[in-house]
């Protein structure tokens, strides 16, 4: 079980350089533009059939990412002692869980995986109409361990900075960390992720549309034009 | 949701979510840090026409855990003997620039006039024998909570029946739960002598009954109302002693509830004349889960009011 | 006084004519000089100037509501020529000093006849009768005696006031109100809407239990009973039985209860808080179709301008009452001529009626030479929405802000005086 397992999910880890953030257009991982859909995978749902929509990452790909930041995490922090993964609602809680089967495959250790919802800190609430509150769920004390916060895009890094005021709320960890599926860039606190999925460059105007098959019944990361006036996400 | 004044501004969808919402919020009374930063820089004002430590308290906390600043302000006694109305008074309070006003007033329709006069979101403690709205959640909250011990998908009270016994015509409990029970699906049935149940009941999407044994072993909730001490001089009964024996929750009735029944009281009780001790204190009364819902709901109520844009 | 000359006016309803008015009445036509002013009536229809059986003027005491200038003012635009000023101001009209106080400033201010109504009871508290014979005996003239807006509950007292204003054809003008079935409290009609607000409730037989004791006491003493605000079918029925019976009974109704139902308060707006109360529509039905047939003799408007810090209370701690002068003719046209009542009829419900049961010599006359020249000229095709704040009363508690109406008013002349014609 363990070595089939292992042997599925052999991959190459890649360094990134970080100068290679701004470059658009640019498949890091693949190194080729929009990846060719293949036979088996999942069709995609409505709204990805937009002409100008593109799809970044397909299953496979997510997968491959998923089990590479589940490796990079372990290897970090040399194991899974006193490792918390905490996911973002809604798709980081689903990330975070991923990550925690990969570990359970790969070390055979059961990390726990919280949730960490983080709506009410918030800067932006009164932008909009109220937003539906998550849920949040401690699965251990948190004192001295170590928080590993999951989800799925990073962008402002304004929901980070939530996510670690709400984390303050909860306990006190012995050091946070930062893991996330996509790196879009655009940053606009000084907030960076230990543990990337995938750097995409992305102009500020676009949306960053992340399909995970627990909650939207597909995996696939895909591009959209957005709407100038709202600001991707 | 721009106000709350009424039970019925509330859909089935919008209850769910608070309910769900005010789950959340209990949560967070277990935490070390109980405060949520949502409504950081919000200011909310009680104003409190009529005493109500409970309400008031309850709010307050809500609207403090939740980072809100919250201001008291007892504008007890009738401001027409005052001789400023009650205009000039929610004028005046709205004019130093809160965000919302939680209004309790001995007056029915008070909040929903002031909320005509203001911009501030109005939200209704309670007005005279009209509604009580913040009341029927956590009414409802405790009983979702309840039914979920045995049924934990539970979405809403279809095929559930809730008797609420005493004195409907002056209780804004009993409306706001008429509506909200029955928004979520529930079979309500009155029950209370005929001088208690209001004119016009007919309309209500309720049965109303005047023979509590007949109702009792077929209900899954029963709530039992307050009888106000002025009722009882009103000669709308003729005794107390009567009114037990018709009306209260004894307990011989305790034993003939449906099993897995239980009791709600909106409080404060009085004991020995509409509920007994056996019942007021029974392994199946939710009455203390009522109050400790309390702060959690109007936590929920306070966020969908207030947690977004204007 | 030079002549006014009224060009074509179809008198009543029953014919075009011109009317000729000298020294305040009329006089021929035919003797028009040449000087005179005249006044183009053409498609108008001439009335005899309206009397209102019920005024709340607030003059003494609330000036800052309604003053007898600005009331008749309002009452002038309304069509009317004289308004009887009830009791409750400050003092209570339960004197001859009072009541020829009152009568005095409207001689001074009017813009319509204002006649007192006295008090029954002293301070309207329902004890002692008030002075009721000097009142009748000043020159105030006082024939109509009320309580209005308190109800004089105690048998003995309505009795003993019944049978002593019979010495000089005094008339007692009861506010119906059962006290223990509907106290100080209620503020809406009984019924589905007042139980879904949480509202204390007004229940009609509040109102028709006290009619019907009255009517056994005017049967009794032989005396004139009149009923003010008649606002529920159960009255309607209790006076039909007492007429057909030969009781001297009369009754009124408020425009706004011919109009207006217990929906009304839905929004908790106290315009709309009168007492009594709004009633549902089956009540409004059963009073047009009452004051169609005559069971109910009069329209009376009950106008009660309160200031706007007594109305804007929550809705239980409100002051009652609304305005009614200035649009009263324009309801009445609305609901009752629109389906069929006649000129006639309606000279009778809002002049000849009024006047009769108030005594009042000059007024309710017909138009017709060396008659006093109280007439008002009368579009019925004219319609207008109302505004609440170009009214002439101090006060804005009107119920009709913001409704299309008629506007028919289009001159009033009392006493050869032209009291109000409206801008063309």
């Amino acid at each position: 079980m363990l070595r089939s397992s292992f042997t599925a999910l052999r991959y190459r880890p890649e360094v990134v350089p970080r100068r290679l953030l701004r470059r658009p257009e640019e498949d890091l991982l693949s190194g080729t533009g929009a990846p060719q859909a293949r036979p088996g995978d999942p069709t995609p749902d409505v709204g990805t059939g937009s002409s100008d929509s593109r799809v970044v990452l397909d299953a496979d790909q997510i997968a491959r990412a998923c089990a590479r930041m589940a490796h990079q995490i372990l290897e970090a922090n040399r194991g899974a002692k006193d490792l918390v993964l905490m996911g973002i609602p809604t798709r980081g809680v689903a990330l975070a869980h991923r990550l925690a089967t990969v570990m359970d495959e790969v070390e055979s250790v059961k990390v726990p995986v919280g949730a960490l919802d983080v709506t009410m800190y918030r800067d932006d609430l009164r932008r909009q109409p109220t937003r539906p509150v998550g849920h949040t769920h401690l699965p251990v004390e948190i004192d001295g361990s170590t928080v590993v916060l999951v989800d799925d895009v990073l962008y402002s890094g304004r929901t980070v900075r939530a996510a670690l005021d709400a984390l303050g709320d909860l306990g006190r960890p012995r050091a946070v960390q930062l893991a996330v599926l996509i790196d879009r860039g655009h940053r606009e606190l000084p907030i960076h992720a230990d543990h990337v999925g995938k750097y995409i460059p992305t102009r500020t105007g676009e949306h960053v549309s992340v399909r995970l098959a627990e909650i939207d019944g597909v995996n696939q990361v895909s591009i959209e034009p957005g709407d100038p006036f709202r600001g991707g996400t | 949701m721009r106000h709350l004044l009424s039970a019925a501004d509330l859909d089935r969808t919008q209850i769910t979510e608070i309910f769900d919402l005010a789950e959340e919020m209990s949560l967070v009374q277990g935490r070390p840090v109980k405060k949520l930063p949502a409504l950081r820089g919000r200011t909310v004002v009680n104003l409190f026409f009529e005493d109500s430590t409970r309400t008031r308290s309850s709010f307050e906390i809500a609207g403090k855990w939740l980072s809100a600043d919250v201001i008291n302000i007892s504008a007890k006694g009738s401001s027409v003997s005052k001789g400023e109305s009650l205009r000039d008074t929610v004028l005046t309070v709205a004019a130093m620039g809160v965000d919302a006003l939680v209004i309790r007033h001995h007056a029915s329709g008070a909040p929903w006039q002031a909320s005509h006069w203001i911009d501030a979101h109005v939200l209704n403690a309670g007005d005279g024998t009209h509604e009580h709205p913040t009341q029927a959640l956590l009414d409802g909250f405790t009983i979702r909570r309840h039914l979920r011990r045995s049924a934990p998908d539970l979405v809403d009270f279809e095929g559930k029946t809730v008797a609420i016994v005493g004195d409907i015509t002056h209780s804004r409990v009993a409306r706001s739960n008429v509506l909200l029970l029955s928004t979520l699906g529930a079979q309500v049935t009155l029950v209370a002598p005929p001088t208690l149940l209001p004119p016009g009941v007919d309309s209500w999407p309720v049965l109303a009954c005047t023979d509590l044994d007949e109702v009792l072993p077929h209900a899954d909730i029963v709530m039992m109302l307050r009888v106000q001490r002025e009722r009882m001089s009103g000669g709308y009964f003729p005794t107390p002693r009567e009114y037990t024996i018709g009306y209260g929750l004894t307990r011989p009735r305790l034993e003939a509830m449906k099993s897995g029944a239980a009791i709600c009281h909106p409080g404060p009780m009085n004991r020995g004349l509409e509920i007994s001790a056996d019942a007021a204190d029974a392994a199946n009364s939710l009455i203390l889960d009522q109050v400790a819902a309390g702060v959690s709901v109007r936590m929920s109520v306070l966020y969908e009011l207030l947690g977004g844009a204007e | 006084m030079t002549d006014l000359l009224i060009r074509g006016a179809d008198i009543v309803g029953r014919g075009r004519s011109d009317l000729l008015i000298r020294d305040g009445r009329f006089v021929d036509p035919a003797d028009a000089g040449a000087d005179g002013e005249e006044l183009d009536a053409d498609g108008l229809v001439a009335l005899p100037g309206l009397v209102d059986l019920h005024t709340h003027l607030r003059e003494p005491g609330r000036e800052d509501a309604e003053t007898i200038e600005s009331g008749t003012l309002a009452a002038a635009r309304g069509g009317f020529t004289a308004v009887l000023a009830m009791a409750n101001t400050t003092p209570v009209t339960d004197t001859a000093e009072a009541a020829e106080h009152v009568a005095a400033l409207g001689a001074r201010d009017g813009h319509a006849q204002v006649v007192p109504v006295g008090a029954v009871s002293k301070g309207l508290h329902g004890v002692e009768l008030a002075e009721l014979g000097l009142m009748a005996r000043s020159r105030a003239r006082v024939r109509v005696f009320s309580d209005d807006g308190h109800c004089v509950s105690d048998a003995r007292l309505m009795r003993r006031a019944l049978e002593y204003v019979r010495a000089f054809d005094g008339v007692i003008a009861q506010h119906a109100q059962d006290q223990q079935l509907a106290g100080a409290a209620a503020c809406c009609h009984e019924g589905e809407i007042s139980g879904k607000l949480g509202l204390p409730g007004w229940p009609t037989a509040a109102e028709a239990s006290v009619v019907a004791r009255d009517i056994q006491i005017a049967e009794l003493t032989r005396s004139r009973l009149h009923v003010c605000h008649v606002s529920c079918a159960e009255t309607v029925d209790v006076i039909r039985w007492a007429k057909q019976r030969d009781i001297n009974v009369t009754a009124e109704v408020a425009p706004h209860h011919l109009m207006l139902t217990t929906n009304e308060v839905l929004n908790y707006d106290p315009t709309y808080k009168v007492n009594p109360p709004l009633r549902p529509n089956e009540h409004v039905d059963a009073l047009r179709e009452a004051l169609a047939d005559g069971t109910i003799d009069a329209v009376a408007t009950d106008h009660a301008p309160h200031a706007r810090h007594d109305k804007e209370h929550a809705f239980a701690e409100a002051a009652f009452g609304m305005l009614g002068l200035e649009n009263a003719l324009a309801v009445v046209i609305e609901t009752m001529i629109n389906s069929g009542l006649s000129w006639p009829e309606l000279a009778k419900r809002m002049s000849i009626m009024p006047a009769h049961i108030a005594r009042l010599a000059d007024q309710g006359r017909s138009l017709t030479e060396s008659q006093p020249a109280n007439v008002v000229l009368v579009d019925p095709a004219a319609r207008a929405v109302v505004n609440r704040d170009q009214s002439a009363s101090l006060s804005r508690n009107n119920p009709w802000h913001g409704r299309e109406l008629p506007d028919p008013v289009v001159a009033t002349i009392w006493a050869g005086r032209v009291t109000y014609q409206k801008a063309r």
